[in-house]
């Protein structure tokens, strides 16, 4: 028997990637991390603010024949701790992982520091941090030693 | 860790052991600090100072020539190439090529740790922005332990700018590391240590208090370390003006001081310390000051691989 209508606002996918437990509101700063702009040709489904047991409300992305890395979905821990990743092959789920804040996160967002040297324009540098805090989040630049809270982050990637 | 090959970026990045190695070492080149010992022969120093500076870079000019090893330099980036448009980058990778050791002051913070990232050799960190001012720290340091005899368990006080001054800040730093009895941080509320620099003395137990009153607390100190306040800190000249007074050392503020104080300075110097505190028993600036050549020497020695 098929599902209610209401929990199939978008169909399922045969091969790609579910991005579940998405923080409600915040999927299209997960597709900007994840450079995906609509433009690659792939099948990309968004939802936002449906239901969700664990979070009260949630949104869920999904792309079609595109496996993500973990190294890939690791940089939307930055915005989206509780995100869940499935890899979906032929329409059944091969692998479930919780997304991983990594210790450093480098080259995702920039230092709101305008005294840092990792905003000079035409260097070879990628900006780095250090996780001090994961909840709230905490970050701590590895060049100019000042932190960055969840608001510089989100003010980043709107 | 040894220092050899070491890049020398923030005070934190060392133990107490080795920072009391260093001072052992500094000692000994006293001996030498106004003739001249050939640890470092046939070797270059580079002293990139992309911000002015005149006391730090001839203090490493000396130290370095006192080792018997030579200098290439240039002062403020538009005497370069950069005033052609270089970067940072390309300037080091320059330096790197021709010299056995660079030594850098910048007004970006980071900018050391990104020039070690860039060069083989070692990079020492002659100030970058507000955040490191290591080599400083260490002559700090080696002046109380010379002069006093010991590190640990001291009543010190930090005066001045503690938001943005990174000589202020790395004393902070590295006088956490020697277990203070107390940490007395005087200074205007808005320039009050970083919040990074808290979670570090919380990280480390310190027991320290935050207060706008130099007066209140000059008795307990048995050292006390100025900074200035600056006037361009504060946006409205007005507030300036309203405070300035607090932050000034002078016989009366020192009526009531310990006889052991030691009052520390990094210099240059403007008004925070009257001129009548320079005959007093507790005026150790010049002394201070002094000390930065032995403890460049040994510090260049030890990296370089002149001292083992």
């Amino acid at each position: 028997m098929s599902k209610p209508e209401k929990e199939l606002i978008v169909s399922k996918i045969k091969n790609g990637t579910v991005i579940d437990h998405i923080p409600a509101g915040t999927a299209l700063q997960v597709l900007n991390i994840l450079g995906i702009t609509g433009r690659e040709g792939y099948r990309v489904a968004l939802v936002m603010n449906v239901e969700s047991v664990k979070l009260g409300k949630k949104d869920i992305v999904k792309v079609e024949n595109r496996e993500l890395k973990t190294e890939e979905v690791n940089k939307i821990a930055l915005i989206a701790p509780t995100a869940t990743i499935n890899i979906i092959r032929d329409y059944k789920v091969v692998k479930k992982v919780k997304v991983q804040l990594q210790d450093i996160i480098e080259n995702i967002i920039k230092c709101p520091n305008p005294n840092c040297v990792s905003n000079l324009p035409r260097e070879p540098l990628k900006p780095k941090f250090r996780v001090v805090e994961r909840t709230p989040i905490k970050l701590k630049c590895l060049y100019c030693g000042r932190y960055i809270t969840r608001d510089d982050i989100a003010r980043q990637l709107h | 860790m040894g220092f050899k090959g070491r890049d020398i970026i923030a005070i934190t990045d060392f133990t107490p052991d080795e920072l009391l190695r260093l001072f052992n070492v500094a000692k000994e080149m006293e001996k030498y600090s106004k003739s001249r010992i050939e640890l470092l022969k046939d070797k270059i120093l580079a002293l990139a100072f992309f911000e002015p500076s005149t006391r730090t870079m001839f203090s490493f000019q000396t130290a370095m020539q006192r080792l018997g090893g030579s200098v290439i330099w240039f002062s403020r980036a538009e005497a370069i190439s950069i005033a052609k448009g270089e970067n940072l980058a390309d300037t080091i990778r320059m330096l790197n090529s021709y010299a056995n050791a660079i030594v850098i002051r910048h007004k970006y913070e980071g900018a050391a740790a990104f020039a070690a990232e860039v060069a083989d050799v070692p990079v020492i960190n002659a100030g970058d922005g507000s955040q490191h001012h290591p080599t400083q720290a260490m002559i700090d340091l080696y002046t109380i332990w010379r002069e006093k005899g010991k590190l640990e368990g001291l009543n010190i006080g930090v005066l001045g700018d503690l938001r943005y001054g990174r000589a202020a800040t790395s004393f902070i730093y590295a006088t956490s590391m020697f277990k203070p009895r107390k940490l007395y941080l005087i200074s205007p509320e808005l320039l009050r240590i970083r919040n990074e620099v808290r979670d570090y003395l919380d990280s480390k137990g310190i027991d320290y208090v935050e207060t706008t009153k130099l007066d209140e607390v000059i008795g307990e100190l048995e050292v006390l370390y100025v900074t200035r306040v600056q006037k361009e800190r504060f946006p409205d000249p007005a507030e300036y003006e309203k405070v300035k007074g607090s932050y000034r050392v002078d016989l009366k503020v020192l009526s009531n001081a310990r006889d052991d104080l030691m009052i520390l300075h990094p210099l240059p110097r403007v008004d925070e310390i009257a001129l009548e505190v320079d005959q007093t028993k507790y005026a150790y600036y010049f002394k201070q000051a002094s000390y930065g050549v032995p403890v460049r020497m040994a510090l260049l020695a030890l990296v370089m691989g002149g001292v083992e």
